[in-house]
């Protein structure tokens, strides 16, 4: 689906700069679930923001099936994120003012043919908590909220952002359920990024990156289900 | 499927937008109270300027106002025809005009009254009269009349009632049968007054043949008014009504425009006109000042919510819309509280002016053209000012926008480093150092809480300068008790007549020369007043209150006329003068005074009388009396014959006071009092936009042991000192434009000097310094209720 060669990345944070990616090469297939583990600052997140249309490299090459999206204007790029990429993000970012649906509702009212809210929160486990805020609900249950809002739109591509960053064992092990039934059951290809090497072990292949470069790469022969995963 | 519904159901984004702007409601309050006031002026008074507009044109058509107006000695019935037969002059009215004495019982000083002479069974083909009750005159009854509505309200004076007119020391009876208006004296003023005497002074309108007869008119006209058709120059039938006037002591014909009551309304309406444009924009112009720092304060927090919602596919534009509908929906609630407000106020307005404008209906109606403008207008505004804050907002590209702010660099400030490691303690430093850290956003605060102060000393100031204008007129230039005029012009003989009437201490006489003054193509017609050298009684001042001699020869004409004739210093205006021998002199302008109250011209006596050709004539003067003596004084000099009237500086102070005053307070409470939202609007939100951005800093150092005071500290003592240095700032901008809203609301009538006295700019810093008092309460609360975890654990 995804062919990127000889991305680089360089940008400016306040006084310093930084080389996030440096000549990476990679490649995602239909269906697959891929994990991309490395370091802090080893360059996942600016690789995911890439893929996902969210950033733009300095230098090298992204095909999306037909589009060369190192080639694409904003609109294009807009477009190609509404229409073909589903987030989730380390920090959920779900808007505080707007309900589990209506944080759904969002995605589901600009885009075609699109799962109901009620649906894709469903599919999370989250159906009992459908007019509930951010706040009122906890730190696993509003990632779950993001990836149901992530996938509402049955994007072809889920991009997930250390999902379970800022989560505990139990509740990381249930929100990775969630992105693993997504992937099993309507065949979305799926990139997750994390630190956390047990939880390549959930993956069809696993990408290693450091310092801006891929370290190593591993077709699992043996993908574990989520919950025999331990950290 | 997309039912019915969902149609109608705001959107998620929407719904976003009402919740958040209900989560800053506090700011949104205080930007839409500011937005209200602007409006609320705007349709105060454009919606007056549109009913009084529109009430007029009714009045003038359905009436059939005169195009032009002449007034001369005495002309034969056989002139009108001449008149008529003038190209483009469509209906010419004639009659006989008489200004007369009033005693009206009740009153002790003499009033003064115009006897308008009225066919006996038909209208008036022109000016045409509208009988509010009563009946009209019956042919029979010569001593019938019908009252000018405002006399008789005043007075009290209902149909069978009398009154007495005086004149060439007759008294004759007259008894009213009916209540009448007419489009010619919708203000009716004493001539050589500036504010109608409600209860001094009537207009009768009385059967022609009674009148003519009574002042020996028969067969004959001092008094003609003309229509013209649509296309026929109106300069050319003036000049042509003029040369056949001319023999018959014509007094220059005058076109509508320049017809006093016509001219007085004009004036408001232009005025009205300005104010709504001038002021209204000076509260946008805040508003949207406001509204573009919380917005990019608001935007800011949002920066996270931003990046999510671009990547799950919304557009720059979408957000853009999004973001500016916040503004949108501010602006939009203000102005339609500011409509409804500005209807009310309107209404109010109205009936102030139908205290001394007189239709037979002024009705109020606010114009749904100046309540949509309003409403269109200050969204158009309020988005405009929100678009720099939005587009710098949504053009942060969505994987930086991902990343938090990067930390702002601090150094030490420049105020602090002298000073360093002295006693400056952590908090002090933290406050020079925020200040200093984020120059930009600490001028723009300054620079809002200015504009507030600003706006305050305009609105103050305009309590002052009504002060300033009545002291200077009724104080320094007025130092007459009365002036007396002569039905014409006088021998000596009858100043010594006046002069020996009990109670008189002092007498300034003067003589009054109708005239009309040519400058190239432009003319006017006006009255030359000649007194000695050096009045001491009415005297000749200019705005700064300096005395003007006059020069022994040539004119002094104010500043204004100078302007409305073309006219500087040295350059020569032809006069033309329209009574007696009508002689035509060239007169130089020696200086040009910028004084209060109308359209003047002077001229020593000695340099009339040169111009006339003719002796010592009088046309009356001014003179103090004695208050012992004053009762005794009004009695006898309404019985003189030579009189015509009497003007009392009292009586006029008190009518200033009355009708001007009274609309000036509404004008002057509406500012003050809007200008008061603005101050706490702006002084409100700049606390709330540095408590928003520093929560979590504050939070921080409270966890560090800070105490609450500490912090209320940090962010009050920031507050405090923007406040400090926006006071002067404020007043020299308040100066400026308040110098420039006078420059607008200057006119032929009346000129207004914008004075700053102390008493107004402490006033105005003390209002802007309890705003921000109650501000910083309101915020000190917040602060001390901060829930520390919750805000540490809130990643921004």
């Amino acid at each position: 689906m995804f062919v990127a060669r000889g991305l680089t990345k360089v940008y400016q944070t306040g006084e310093v700069t930084v080389h996030a990616l440096r000549g990476v090469d990679f490649d995602l297939f239909p269906g697959e679930l891929v994990v991309l583990l490395g370091p802090s600052g080893s360059g996942k997140s600016t690789l995911l923001n890439i893929l996902g249309g969210l950033d733009v490299p300095t230098a090298g090459s992204v095909v999306y099936q037909d589009h060369d999206l190192t080639a694409a204007g904003e609109a294009a790029l807009t477009e190609y994120r509404r229409t073909h990429v589903g987030f989730v993000f380390q920090f959920y970012n779900l808007i505080p003012s707007l309900t589990a649906r209506e944080n759904v509702a969002l995605v589901t009212e600009i885009v075609e043919h699109p799962m109901t809210p009620e649906q894709a929160l469903d599919l999370v486990g989250l159906q009992q908590r459908l007019d509930h805020f951010p706040a009122q609900l906890s730190g696993g249950e509003q990632q779950r909220v993001a990836i149901a809002r992530a996938i509402a739109k049955r994007p072809d591509v889920l991009l997930c952002d250390e999902p379970t960053g800022a989560l505990d064992i139990a509740t990381g092990v249930v929100v990775l359920d969630a992105i693993e039934t997504v992937n099993r059951e309507l065949g979305t290809s799926t990139v997750v990024i994390t630190d956390n090497a047990a939880i390549a072990a959930m993956a069809d292949r696993v990408v290693r990156l450091a310092d801006g470069r891929v370290a190593g790469i591993e077709v699992n022969t043996r993908k574990r289900p989520v919950h025999e995963l331990q950290w | 499927m997309v039912t019915w519904l969902d149609r109608v159901r705001p959107s998620a984004l929407n719904r976003k937008l009402w919740r958040d702007v209900w989560e800053m409601k506090g700011q949104a309050l205080a930007i839409a109270s500011v937005i209200a006031a602007g409006v609320t002026m705007y349709v105060t008074y454009l919606s007056n300027f549109d009913s009084l507009q529109r009430t007029r044109a009714d009045y003038y058509e359905r009436q059939r106002f005169a195009d032009v107006f002449a007034s001369l000695t005495r002309a034969p019935h056989s002139l009108a025809a001449r008149i008529a037969d003038i190209e483009g002059v469509e209906t010419v009215s004639t009659r006989v005009v008489a200004d007369v004495t009033l005693d009206v019982p009740g009153i002790a000083e003499p009033a003064g009254g115009r006897l308008v002479a009225i066919p006996e069974r038909a209208q008036p083909v022109l000016n045409g009269l509208y009988l509010r009750s009563g009946r009209w005159i019956d042919p029979t009854r010569p001593d019938e009349v019908l009252a000018s509505e405002m006399f008789a309200e005043a007075n009290g004076f209902r149909a069978g009632d009398r009154v007495a007119a005086i004149s060439n020391g007759r008294k004759r009876w007259l008894t009213v049968v009916g209540i009448a208006l007419s489009p010619e004296y919708i203000f009716a003023v004493k001539p050589g007054e500036i504010v109608p005497d409600r209860k001094r002074y009537g207009i009768f309108w009385m059967g022609q043949h009674a009148l003519a007869s009574a002042f020996d008119m028969e067969g004959g006209f001092n008094d003609v008014s003309v229509s013209i058709s649509r296309n026929a120059s109106e300069a050319e039938i003036i000049a042509a009504v003029d040369r056949l006037i001319e023999p018959y002591g014509g007094l220059g014909a005058i076109p509508r425009r320049l017809q006093i009551s016509a001219w007085t309304l004009e004036n408001e309406l232009t005025q009205l006109q300005t104010f709504g444009f001038i002021l209204p924009a000076i509260f946008l112009g805040v508003a949207v000042f406001i509204l573009n720092v919380a917005l990019t304060r608001a935007l800011a927090l949002q920066r996270q919510q931003i990046a999510a919602l671009k990547a799950l596919g919304y557009a720059n534009a979408e957000l853009a819309w999004h973001y500016l509908k916040w503004a949108v929906v501010i602006a939009a609630g203000g102005a339609v509280a500011g409509v409804l407000a500005g209807a009310q106020f309107g209404a109010g307005m109205t009936q102030l002016y139908n205290q001394y404008f007189r239709f037979p209906a002024l009705d109020y109606r606010l114009s749904l053209d100046v309540a949509v403008q309003s409403v269109v207008g200050s969204v158009i505004v309020a988005a405009l000012g929100a678009q720099t804050a939005v587009r710098r907002a949504v053009s942060v590209p969505p994987a930086e926008a991902m990343r938090p702010e990067p930390p702002g660099q601090y150094r030490s400030s420049i105020i602090e480093r002298p000073w360093r490691r002295s006693r400056l303690s952590h908090a002090t430093r933290m406050v020079l150092r925020n200040i200093e850290r984020q120059p930009m956003r600490s001028v723009l605060s300054v620079a809002g809480i200015a504009l507030a102060v600003a706006v305050l000393v305009v609105g103050f100031s305009f309590i002052t300068v009504m002060e300033d204008l009545v002291d200077q007129q009724f104080t320094k230039t007025m130092r007459q008790d009365a002036t007396v005029s002569f039905v014409r012009p006088r021998s000596p003989g009858a100043l010594h007549a006046v002069q020996h009437l009990l109670g008189v201490m002092d007498v300034e006489p003067f003589r009054i020369v109708p005239v009309r003054a040519r400058v190239g193509h432009r003319n006017r017609t006006l009255a030359i007043t000649a007194v000695g050298p050096n009045p001491h009684l009415n005297r000749i001042m200019d705005r700064q209150g300096h005395l003007v001699p006059l020069p022994e020869s040539g004119l002094v004409i104010s500043r204004m006329l100078g302007q409305v004739l073309g006219a500087r210093v040295g350059d020569i205006v032809q006069l033309e003068v329209l009574e007696g021998h009508r002689p035509t002199a060239d007169v130089r302008v020696q200086a040009l005074i910028d004084d209060v109250l109308g359209l003047r011209a002077y001229m020593q006596l000695d340099a009339v009388r040169r111009l006339l050709r003719e002796g010592a004539t009088l046309s009356g003067a001014h003179m103090t009396v004695g208050p012992a003596a004053r009762q005794r004084f009004y009695a006898e000099v309404k019985a003189m014959p030579a009189v015509a009237g009497v003007g009392l500086r009292e009586i006029m102070l008190q009518n200033f006071r009355e009708t001007m005053a009274e609309s000036m307070n509404l004008q002057v409470f509406l500012n003050v009092f809007f200008a008061g939202i603005i101050a706490f609007g702006v002084v409100y939100n700049s606390a709330r936009v540095s408590l928003s951005e520093r929560t979590r800093e504050l939070a921080s150092l409270r966890v560090r042991g800070f105490t609450r005071a500490e912090i209320s500290l940090i962010l009050l003592g920031e507050l405090a000192i923007l406040t400090l240095l926006a006071l002067p700032s404020g007043a020299i901008i308040g100066y400026t434009l308040g110098q420039l809203i006078m420059l607008a609301f200057n006119n032929e009538i009346y000129r207004i000097t914008f004075t700053l006295t102390a008493s107004t700019v402490a006033w105005a810093f003390l209002t802007v310094i309890a705003s921000a008092f109650l501000s910083g309460l309101v915020v000190r609360r917040r602060l001390d209720t901060l829930d520390l975890v919750a805000v540490l654990k809130t990643r921004e």
